[in-house]
């Protein structure tokens, strides 16, 4: 029951953006699209961070999880390598997509969202859906899990603000023509920062499109005990990791979830640049260590 | 801020009315034992303990614990007793300390509680066994009654200090298999005594430690983590398995537990849940928690320590808790410990309405915390960045009683006033934990959320149980672990007939 959550595999997929494998047998057996794990690195201490499961192989018994290096959490979760382990792993947590197949869905990803988004897209095409993906970044080095994407898409969108790959635009712009088509969609799903849902939201109210969007919140537990993921949605007060973390874009009040992330940007930048020092000295006597014995 | 007697002070008074006692040789009659002043409880002071964590009450010396079990009048009624939620024999206890014998007062405790260290320290006495007191009701003061919390604790501790624990004998194994989901008091209780008949049993927690509300919820000045830790490690020593981080209902559903993976029998004992809150203008703002969140970063993932926590808690220099329970007071003394400058505790009713502990109350305000009777927020204010800045109150006075009997608080008319505050803390109770519920279909639970179930602990699916506050609501330790027992006893039954 308690195995070790061993890294299995690493990869990095740019300077900032980690792909990992974690043994997680019994999360792994349970999870479905949509649906996150919560980490942490320190019992005693340590923050608990949400990450999605991007995929899973159940008879292999490992989940994969993509980030991208923000703060403290994820940077030490970057340093980590195959074969040690992660010491709280907790989760298949959230609901599941509801998967059905209701015609044709697009799906949009904005940066570290497409790792969330992938599964979802897969699970909308493996019920018999025609899936449209459009997938952004800031720049050509944050687009991630392009081939992936362009397995379970009918059609691949690619676009960044830079105009440094794909095409030069904000992923707005191609959901706007997507939904300009006749017939329209029946369905978008958005995942990325939330400034990127509230305007996927944006594009595609005026078109009359459903719009799944995933949260992310300051989350503590992930398990519905401490209030801290709470978000309004169609003017209630909804817990992100038990309502959701899917909601309806249109009714999500995205101004006051995004006052609500920037909660404890002192404290995190503080944390992280003590984590940055504390670091680097170590690096320090390490080389210093290794030079004496070397 | 009182003054008051250290603890040396407090034993040697106790020491030389002891002495006083005893030379006469004789039993003392009941003029004698109404004479004894109640045994004032020995704590850091106030100015010194809000600067740190460490316990604020420092438990009764052998003299104190002695002389306050002699002013029991051993009542052949035992009215206290009808008090206890557990039926502890404390006629019989305080008779043992009276004499000197804290192993046969232990046992007698234990008869009956599994947790008296705990309960010792947090049971809202006053209105279970010591409101019935008899010695109470004859000076006319419940406060006067025995203070049987007080000596429990003392006997539990004696136990502990004296490395006297152990774990209770586990009958041979039978084979049959149990799951307990989440441990809390209700849980624990619920593990050890369906581990004492020989069945294996298994505690799978969604946290990645084990003691519930008691751990994350409850403050470490007012229960020591240790003692929840040496409760746990009993139930290690006895046999019982510990799985944290397994949410059931998510990392595995109850249905496939009970049909799949081999269990004869559960016990849901998952706690209160989401948090509730005002539904007022103003409360997602920046600064704005609830007391779960407060309390789970700077218990579970020690806020105060903070050189070392992760957990980030906002530095607030003037902190306004909402609601007048336990949550309140803990978060209203934990926020002084976390560097607040200011806390104040604004509550709809009067200090008399409030269902806090009186001891808590006490201690809160001798710690400086500012109340604030018959007022309640009505919206909460922010800056452009979204941060808390003050809070919109308006009065209340009491008019007739509602259902609870306590009196209807009514609005007072154009009452508005401003409060500055840079945290807001939110504590005016819980709804249920929608996990289990959420993936478990036919599991009957009222309008609330909280399960429903017998007499006998049973819920409507068959040879699952549950107990404690994801059934009663957000009630108390010494209920949970009540209905743990009580479970326990009847999943004994189940399995022995199976
Ligand atoms: C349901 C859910 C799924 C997520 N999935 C992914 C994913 O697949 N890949 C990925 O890279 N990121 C994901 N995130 C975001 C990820 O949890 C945060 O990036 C991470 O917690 C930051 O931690 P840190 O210590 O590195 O940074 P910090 O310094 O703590 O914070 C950096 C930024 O991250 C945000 N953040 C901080 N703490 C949390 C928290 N507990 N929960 C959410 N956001 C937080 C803050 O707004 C802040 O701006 C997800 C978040 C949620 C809620
Ligand atoms: C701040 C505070 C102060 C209090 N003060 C007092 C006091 O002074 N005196 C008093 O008597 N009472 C007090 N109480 C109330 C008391 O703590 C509770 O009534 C008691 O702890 C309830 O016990 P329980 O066993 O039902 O559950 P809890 O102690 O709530 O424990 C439930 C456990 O189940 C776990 N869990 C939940 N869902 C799942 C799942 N799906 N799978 C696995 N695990 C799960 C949780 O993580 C938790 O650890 C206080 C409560 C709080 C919050
Ligand atoms: S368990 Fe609680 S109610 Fe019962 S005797 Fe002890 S303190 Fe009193
Ligand atoms: S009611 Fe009070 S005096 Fe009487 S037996 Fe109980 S504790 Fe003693
Ligand atoms: S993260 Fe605590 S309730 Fe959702």
């Amino acid at each position: 029951m308690t195995a070790p959550h061993l890294i299995l595999a690493k990869q990095q997929l740019s300077t900032d953006v980690f792909l990992i494998r974690v043994q997680a047998p019994h999360i792994a057996r349970e999870r479905r699209p949509g649906q996150f794990i919560m980490l942490s690195l320190d019992a005693e201490f340590g923050e608990r961070l949400p990450l999605t499961i991007t995929d899973a192989d159940p008879a292999a018994g490992w989940i994969a999880l993509l980030f991208q290096r923000v703060g403290q959490g994820t940077n030490m979760l970057a340093e980590l390598r195959v074969g040690d382990a992660i010491p709280v792993l907790v989760g298949p947590l959230g609901q599941p997509t509801h998967l059905e197949k209701v015609g044709t869905v697009v799906c949009v990803g904005g940066g570290i969202g497409i790792a969330p988004l992938f599964p979802i897209a897969q699970g909308l095409k493996k019920v018999g859906n025609h899936v449209i993906s459009i997938i952004g970044a800031r720049t050509k080095e944050l687009v991630i899990l392009e081939d992936r994407m362009r397995e379970v898409s009918d059609e691949l969108f690619v676009c960044t603000d830079d105009g440094s790959y794909g095409t030069k635009s904000l992923v707005t712009a191609p959901l706007k023509a997507v939904c300009e088509r006749q017939p329209k969609p029946e369905l978008a799903v958005a995942i990325g920062p939330a400034i990127m849902m509230k305007f996927c939201a944006e594009t595609t109210r005026p078109f009359g499109v459903r719009t799944l969007v995933s949260l992310n919140t300051i989350m503590v537990d992930g398990t519905g005990m401490c209030g801290g993921c709470r978000v309004t949605v169609g003017g209630k007060t909804k817990f992100v990791c038990v309502d959701g973390p899917e909601f309806d874009g249109h009714q999500v009040d995205f101004d006051g979830m995004m006052k609500r992330q920037l909660a404890f940007r002192s404290q995190e930048q503080e944390a992280l640049a003590q984590w940055r020092q504390t670091h680097a000295c170590k690096l320090a006597a390490a080389a210093d260590a290794a030079r004496a014995t070397g | 801020m009182s003054q008051h007697p250290t603890a040396q002070d407090l034993d040697a008074a106790a020491v030389a009315r002891l002495n006083d006692l005893n030379a006469a040789g004789k039993p003392l009659t009941a003029k004698t034992r109404l004479a004894i002043p109640a045994q004032e409880m020995p704590a850091q002071p106030p100015a010194e303990r809000i600067h740190n964590v460490r316990e604020v009450t420092l438990g009764y010396s052998a003299a104190q614990a002695k002389l306050e079990a002699q002013r029991c009048l051993q009542c052949p009624t035992q009215p206290c007793v009808k008090g206890c939620p557990v039926q502890i024999n404390i006629r019989g206890f305080l008779q043992a300390v009276a004499a000197g014998d804290e192993a046969a007062a232990i046992a007698v405790i234990k008869h009956n509680s599994l947790l008296p260290a705990v309960c010792g320290r947090v049971c809202p006495q006053e209105t279970q066994c010591q409101a019935e007191c008899t010695l109470g009701k004859a000076l006319k003061d419940p406060e006067k009654s025995v203070c049987i919390g007080r000596v429990e604790r003392y006997v539990a501790d004696w136990e502990r200090e004296n490395g006297r624990i152990q774990a209770p004998s586990v009958k041979p194994a039978t084979g049959k298999n149990v799951a307990v989901i989440g441990s809390g008091p209700a849980s624990l209780v619920c593990a050890a005594d369906v581990r004492r008949e020989g069945h294996a049993v298994t505690v799978f927690e969604a946290f990645h430690k084990f003691g519930g509300v008691m751990l994350y919820g409850i403050p470490e000045f007012r229960l020591p983590k240790k003692i929840v830790e040496i409760e746990v490690d009993t139930l290690k020593a006895m046999g019982v398995t510990l799985v944290p981080n397994f949410v059931v209902g998510r990392t595995r559903k109850l249905k496939d537990l009970l049909e799949q993976d081999g269990f004869d029998a559960i016990f849901i004992g998952t706690g209160a849940g989401l948090p509730k809150f005002m539904n007022i203008e103003g409360e997602n703002l920046v600064g704005v928690s609830s007391a779960n969140e407060y309390l789970t970063r700077a218990n579970l993932m020690r806020a105060y320590d903070r050189g070392k926590a992760a957990t980030p808690i906002a530095a607030a220099k003037k902190v306004v808790v909402l609601g007048g329970g336990n949550v309140a007071m803990d978060s209203a003394r934990t926020a002084l410990r976390l560097g607040a400058a200011e806390v104040h505790i604004v509550y709809r009713r009067t200090e008399k309405e409030m269902p806090a502990r009186t001891e808590e109350v006490a201690h809160a305000k001798e710690e400086g915390v500012v109340f604030h009777f018959l007022a309640n927020a009505k919206r909460i204010l922010g800056d452009a960045q979204g941060r808390v800045t003050s809070l919109e109150c308006v009065r209340y006075e009491l008019g007739a009683p509602d259902k609870s009997g306590r009196p209807r608080p009514v609005l007072v008319p154009d009452s508005e006033y401003l409060m500055d505050a840079d945290a807001v803390i939110v504590a005016i109770g819980n709804e249920s934990n929608p996990l289990i519920k959420q993936t478990t279909p036919d599991l009957q639970t009222d309008d609330w959320g909280h399960i429903v179930i017998k007499e006998d602990g049973s819920t409507s699916v068959p040879r699952v149980y549950a107990g404690g506050d994801i059934v009663l609501g957000s009630a108390t330790v010494i209920l949970a672990m009540g209905q743990g027992r009580c479970a326990a006893a009847s999943i004994n039954r189940l399995l022995a007939g199976a």
